[in-house]
């Protein structure tokens, strides 16, 4: 158990973190690591291309039937999918009711309780959006995951939502291990990507891990609800994804404590880049109407 | 062993025998890693310095011991007070323990009252399931004629609608859609037991006048010349709606008591067990609109309901727990005042027979210092009184209190010579009334049960007053308002300074000289 390596992909929604972690631990199998997946995100789709399937049995929804978290074998949640790699999604309450930030924390706790984590070499969790609320930021608590990976782009929110994640696990590193263990970015083909990634990274005190090309034979892939090393391993993106978890498995131990920055810092360094121009005071708050008038 | 069959020591006297003397001793000498005695002796008498108390007021991050409950036992409090009503808790069975064990212990009485019973799934998945089975359980098994739902924290912090969640219940069948499930968010965390009962009956009430949740076209007023009486969350609930029932009835006035605990809480042992006793009926409740006036007698428990009353078209009157002469006097001018009904021979003969009383006590309460705490509203009946009596409430501490509270406790302070040196602290906890007994010491204290540590931390007589009162019993079938509540305050204060003077007399030869058989 000492070496068992726990890491955590978060990120903006719909950046590609499901997919960006699917497709690295796939390619991490074939290092030799057992790996287990924990889906923390009420739609239940982080584990979709490795078992091929969505909607599998969620520890809630399951919980929901037995009567009690108590009720369930950790049997009936852990299916195994791609390199026998182990999936459970915690899933968690209908939009707009319940509380999925404490599903998180009832399943994590189960999966712990009932053994989910023996005999697994990797245990990654893949986290909904940012850190929302306390039931998120499980995950990164301590004796939780050593390294949080953060996936982003150069687009602006998706670099906003990484600061504040960053936020996140500057709350919890002091108090317990928790480290980052770098940025991945997905590229989007923005302006300045991997440059303006790369400066994110350095200010928040982190490295860029990898810079993932887009290719749009990930989504040929994951229309066939496959990973790309699974679907085309011969591919040049499997080879970045062997890369990204080369680097990853490389790189325990060698997280660091982040420097989150302020909103104004964020926006000084997209000015930097020429990505964002400098705002004009004038005409904050004025209507297009009112702007032509001028 | 010291304990056997034939002769079985009570707790008091087993403890003290030889070998759990003994027992105690071990357990503390190997297992308590006890500091030095000097050392505890050094600090105990560390925080009873000014230098302590000006630490313990500077506290921001820490509650010591606050005199206040959570929203739901005010809520359910209410709820209890009108006819064949159950009240529902909407989250965990702990917390709703905890508000009938609380209730029990102080009125001595069976509190009925049932919860959703959310569990972890639930907090997950939000608790709509717990609301539709728990409706239709309690619609069935206890046939209540009106479920009154509140909330606990878990149910408010994922934010369940209990507007939506009792609409899918009776869409579901867990209870005729006409059926009534008024309803009120009363999340633990934010106010005290008397915001809770605020809004428990504001809620109520609102269902009951504004067309109950939209199945019903809203109620129009139509006027008469009936009053209504609010009592608040009230201890002497038995007693004091009593009185007041009682004064009512001698002027002769047309009344509603709403939210009327005073039989739930003083069933009679007859052989017939009540889930259900007494209480506001329906009919009344919703005819309650039509009152020419609303007098509440507890101004704090009462901030959002009055609103919505006089929103409707009634004079509100509030006052605050009104103690005494002077408070008496008011409240029955009030009364008359709104009803057009003179004072009658009888009450102004009581008011006598109190005045009397006062003076022939006076020289034992005049220039005495007293130190109180307990609900805002009490607070402020009780402070007015002893400042009526010549005494002087030298620290008033509220930890419900507000800013507006504490004003209108300087106010009082200010009409009086006796309340010159007197001090009004909102917001404070026990632990903060601790180092004020220490630093500036009082003859005697009025609060609650949990006074009695501080009782016998600072050697301060208690004088038991307020909610809860668990470790003496009937205290709440006497009332303290009208005069002869009055005179009960005024009795109860006294007791207790002669029983002081006489135990502070009592060694032979010594301070015996004092032991008076008048007083």
């Amino acid at each position: 158990m000492s070496d068992l390596r726990q890491i955590a992909f978060y990120g903006k929604g719909g950046i590609g973190k499901s997919t960006t972690s699917q497709n690295t631990l796939a390619a991490l199998t074939e290092l030799g690591q057992k790996i287990l997946i924990v889906g923390c995100d009420p739609k239940a789709d982080s584990t979709r291309l490795i078992l091929h399937s969505k909607a599998q049995d969620t520890v809630l929804s399951l919980a929901a039937e037995a009567g009690s978290v108590e009720d369930l074998e950790i049997e009936d949640v852990m299916k195994v999918g791609y390199k026998d790699i182990r999936c459970v999604e915690s899933g968690g309450p209908e939009p707009g009711v319940g509380c999925a930030g404490r599903g998180v924390i009832t399943s994590i706790n189960f999966l712990e309780e009932n053994g989910a984590y023996d005999g697994v070499d990797y245990v990654s969790y893949d986290v909904l959006g940012d850190v929302v609320c306390g039931g998120f930021a499980m995950p990164i608590r301590e004796n939780k995951a050593q390294e949080i990976y953060i996936v982003m782009s150069g687009e602006m929110m998706a670099m906003y939502a990484a600061n504040n994640i960053s936020k996140g696990i500057l709350k919890y590193a002091n108090s317990g291990g928790v480290r980052l263990g770098g940025l991945v970015c997905n590229e989007r083909k923005t302006d300045k990507e991997l440059e303006l990634a790369e400066a994110l990274a350095q200010r928040l005190g982190t490295r860029l891990i990898h810079f993932v090309p887009r290719d749009n034979i990930v989504q040929h892939a994951e229309l066939r609800r496959m990973t790309v090393l699974e679907y085309a391993p011969e591919s040049s993106q499997a080879g970045e994804y062997r890369k990204l978890a080369t680097k990853i498995h490389e790189n325990g131990g060698r997280g660091t404590i982040p420097t989150p920055i302020t909103m104004d810092e964020l926006e000084d360094m997209l000015m930097e880049f020429g990505v964002m121009n400098a705002v004009d005071e004038s005409m904050v708050g004025k209507t297009a109407t009112m702007a032509a008038a001028v | 062993m010291s304990q056997n069959a034939d002769k079985v020591l009570d707790h008091f006297n087993l403890f003290r025998e030889p070998e759990y003397q003994e027992l105690f001793k071990n357990k503390k000498e190997q297992f308590e890693y006890p500091e030095p005695q000097e050392k505890l002796v050094q600090v105990r008498e560390w925080t009873k310095t000014w230098e302590y108390r000006e630490k313990n007021f500077a506290r921001e991050a820490l509650t010591v011991n606050p005199a206040k409950a959570c929203q739901p036992l005010g809520a359910v409090f209410a709820a209890l007070g009108f006819e064949s009503t159950m009240p529902f808790v909407h989250g965990s069975q702990g917390c709703v323990a905890y508000y009938r064990s609380h209730l029990s212990r102080h009125f001595k009485e069976p509190t009925s009252c049932v919860s959703s019973s959310m569990t972890e799934d639930a907090a997950v998945f939000g608790g709509l399931n717990n609301m539709i089975d728990g409706l239709a359980n309690t619609y069935s098994m206890y046939k209540p004629k009106m479920i009154a739902v509140s909330t606990t924290c878990m149910a408010e912090v994922i934010g369940d609608d209990l507007n939506a969640f009792i609409k899918t219940s009776k869409e579901k069948g867990s209870v005729p859609a006409e059926y009534n499930v008024p309803f009120a968010h009363t999340p633990a965390f934010v106010g005290s037991h008397i915001t809770g009962y605020d809004n428990a009956l504001k809620g109520i009430l609102s269902h009951f006048w504004d067309g109950k949740a939209g199945t019903v076209p809203a109620l129009v007023r139509e006027p008469n010349e009936k009053i209504n009486f609010i009592g608040g969350f009230d201890g002497y609930t038995v007693g004091n709606t009593r009185e007041v029932q009682r004064i009512f009835s001698l002027m002769g006035i047309d009344y509603t008591i709403l939210a009327d605990t005073s039989e739930i809480f003083d069933t009679p042992t007859d052989g017939e067990f009540r889930m259900y006793d007494g209480g506001t009926t329906l009919e009344d409740t919703a005819a309650a609109l039509n009152a020419r006036a609303t007098i509440s007698m507890q101004a704090y428990c009462t901030e959002k309901t009055l609103p919505l009353i006089a929103d409707h078209g009634q004079e509100v009157v509030a006052l605050n727990c009104p103690i005494g002469v002077k408070a008496t006097d008011h409240f029955l001018m009030e009364l008359s005042r709104i009803s057009g009904k003179p004072i009658p021979e009888e009450l102004r003969k009581e008011r006598g027979r109190l005045v009397d009383a006062i003076a022939d006590s006076t020289a034992h309460i005049h220039g005495k210092k007293f130190a109180l705490y307990g609900d805002p509203d009490q607070c402020l009946g009780l402070a007015a009184f002893l400042l009526e009596l010549g005494g002087e409430p030298v620290h008033v501490l509220a930890t419900n209190g507000n800013k507006d509270w504490e004003a209108r406790v300087q106010a009082l302070f200010d009409s009086s010579p006796f309340g010159r040196d007197c001090h009004v602290y909102a917001g404070k906890d026990l632990w903060h009334m601790r180092s004020l007994l220490f630093t500036e010491p009082v003859d005697f204290l009025f609060g609650n049960t949990y006074g009695k540590y501080l009782e016998r931390d600072t050697g301060t007589p208690l004088i038991r007053f307020g909610f809860p009162i668990f470790d003496r019993h009937h205290h709440h079938r006497y009332p303290i308002w009208g005069y002869q509540g009055g005179m009960n305050m005024l009795v109860r204060i006294l007791d207790k300074i002669f029983d002081e003077i006489d135990s502070n007399t009592n060694v032979p030869a010594q301070s015996d000289y004092s032991f008076d058989i008048i007083r």
